[in-house]
């Protein structure tokens, strides 16, 4: 019978062979390691927050007068409310944790080259609509920090030549952050994971089709490929276990952690908290918009740190293969900048003064900077490696690469040494 | 003219596919008017216009915190000292003099909502400290330290009687 049902399916819908293609057959390297576990658990991440959202938004109330005390509603009266509600704000520390990660873990195995720019610049997006739905979630319990973080972000687009207080005015429904402003973040708030969920797939259909990287960075023939179950299920449900461990400690042991104190005040148009900081994923971004003295600069190039990572396609020019295993420079480089991420979080925690400005200033160079020396430390490094002698899968392979250019650019003309 | 002609004339297949994308383009930004609007502030956000203020109550070097169209304006009943101070300096990144600050010296009125990120500055000593990204305004209102771009806004405002003003009518 359940073999009749899906026959009939499969005359008229890809189902079988959707499962096989895209799941279970998926072509997989075999020689991922943990680092590739990210991509699922992010997936997993969006399913929480979508889940607990919705269930909270059947006990909340977007409306200025009733919001703060609907969330202390949910915490003490809903059942389970505390539950749902420490697991969305966990969950949202948690997504950014995992893409970070992510992030981090397709900078240092280069996995951003070429042919995966597209999985890359898709990324790029679903980081930023992340950052949007996170910034407009922290004001619905409308407690100082939510409405002194939605103040200071709204203001940004005062930056916008000519028409930037209209702008303003226009983001907020209000002169100030208010009513209006509430009910417009609640309600896209709701509709902004549903845009993450289509450029996801949009994400999945560009790796199903260049297929993931691996540690090596060189493509493995179709005979280093394992199929995706069980092998990289098991290796993916694993990791998930491990994640669940770190997760359900803050859940249930420290949610308040990643709450800021201030929140727990409701939110008073006339007094702004002595610190106001945003949460911890924000805070380098937040160094360098406090770094630069001027407001559209500092605008500017705030926007531009987080759409730096965009350009990374452009600014590796190295033709060494894989990332920093094979790469000593990039390795150096990837941790400095590691190191320098910290530097600038830390300035965005604490309170603006001299000395803090001065190391966010320099901190904010050497984040521009090391982007904007790529070009000339791939190359150099490139020529350094060559003069050093390379491993000979490395070499093969970028010599492949090039006769490929080269057929590329004359289809038709063969040279002696191919094979036909 | 033939049915097969006017299939085959591939300009006027052409300026049709022009014209037809014009006309449903304007029709897509048009439709788009009403939503765009829909988020500008309400008929009654706007009604929210004007705030009366009695100044009998403000006692010689304190400030007094109004909200006015849902923003904090700032009164400050200055002392003839700080007066003469403001008025001889022409404040720091944004000059402008005291005189132009203020309808009577003795009371400054600035809408309190730091220039830079919209934080509300703290007074603190002489003048007013932004604890968000530590500007700095002076008793004038005046910035005298980045990274705020202009001196606090002097709302529209008028006295009434010596000790009542409407803040938001000229």
């Amino acid at each position: 019978m359940p073999n009749r049902i899906i026959n009939w399916i499969d005359r008229r819908f890809p189902f079988t062979s959707f499962i096989k293609h895209d799941l279970t057959g998926y072509p997989t390297p075999r020689n991922l390691s943990y680092w590739w576990n990210f991509g699922f658990l992010a997936g997993f991440v969006l399913v929480l927050q979508v889940v607990t959202g919705i269930f909270l938004a059947m006990h909340y109330k977007a409306d200025v007068t009733l919001s703060f005390d609907s969330i202390q509603h949910i915490m003490r009266d809903v059942n389970y409310g505390w539950l749902l509600r420490f697991m969305h704000a966990t969950g949202a520390s948690a997504f950014f944790l995992v893409i970070y990660i992510h992030m981090a873990r397709t900078l240092y195995y280069g996995s951003y080259r070429a042919p995966r720019e597209l999985m890359w610049w898709t990324g790029q997006g679903l980081l930023l609509l992340l950052m949007a739905t996170a910034f407009m979630g922290y004001l619905l319990p409308w407690g100082q920090m939510s409405f002194w973080g939605a103040t200071v972000i709204t203001n940004l687009f005062r930056a916008t030549p000519f028409i930037g207080d209209q702008v303003v005015i226009w983001l907020r429904g209000d002169y100030g952050v208010g009513d209006a402003t509430l009910t417009r973040f609640f309600s896209l708030h709701y509709l902004f994971p549903f845009l993450i969920i289509g450029v996801v797939v949009i994400h999945l259909i560009a790796l199903h089709t260049v297929k993931s990287s691996n540690p090596s960075g060189i493509d493995l023939a179709a005979k280093d490929n394992i199929p995706f179950h069980p092998y990289f299920t098991i290796k993916d449900f694993f990791g998930l276990g491990i994640f669940l461990i770190v997760y359900c400690l803050f859940v249930f042991y420290m949610p308040n952690s990643l709450i800021e104190p201030a929140n727990n005040i409701p939110a008073n148009p006339l007094q702004t908290p002595t610190h106001i900081v945003p949460e911890w994923y924000f805070l380098p971004f937040y160094a360098i918009l406090r770094s630069v003295p001027n407001l559209v600069g500092g605008v500017v190039a705030m926007g531009l740190s987080v759409m730096m990572f965009a350009f990374m396609p452009f600014l590796d020019r190295s033709r060494i293969p894989g990332g920093a295993s094979n790469r000593p420079m990039v390795k150096l480089g990837f941790y400095l900048f590691l190191l320098n991420m910290l530097v600038l979080g830390y300035v965005g925690a604490t309170p603006p003064t001299n000395r803090t400005i001065l190391i966010g200033q320099i901190a904010t160079l050497c984040y521009f900077g090391s982007f904007l020396l790529i070009p000339y430390i791939s190359k150099a490094e490139e020529r350094w490696l060559i003069k050093r002698g390379l491993a000979p899968e490395v070499q093969a392979l970028i010599e492949s690469e090039a006769r490929q250019i080269e057929q590329a650019k004359h289809p038709h003309s063969r040279r002696a040494g191919d094979i036909a | 003219m033939a049915e097969s002609d006017t299939l085959g004339d591939a300009d006027r297949r052409n300026f049709l596919i022009k014209v037809t994308s014009v006309v449903g383009g304007a029709g897509a930004v048009a439709a788009a008017v009403p939503f765009v609007a829909s988020m500008n502030p309400s008929s009654d956000v706007l009604a929210k216009a004007t705030t009366e203020v009695d100044l009998s109550g403000i006692p010689e070097n304190g400030v007094h915190t109004v909200a006015w169209q849902g923003k904090p304006v700032f009164i400050f009943h200055r002392t003839p000292d700080e007066i003469k101070a403001m008025e001889a300096s022409d404040g720091g990144f944004d000059p402008e003099p005291d005189d132009k600050r203020v309808k009577r010296p003795q009371w400054l009125v600035v809408v309190g909502i730091c220039t830079h990120l919209g934080c509300v500055p703290n007074k603190e000593g002489p003048g007013w400290t932004c604890h968000c990204h530590g500007s700095q305004y002076d008793d004038s209102g005046r910035v005298v330290r980045g990274p705020a771009p202009r001196n606090l806004a002097v709302p529209p405002y008028h006295f009434i009687a010596d000790d009542k003003i409407i803040i938001g009518e000229a």
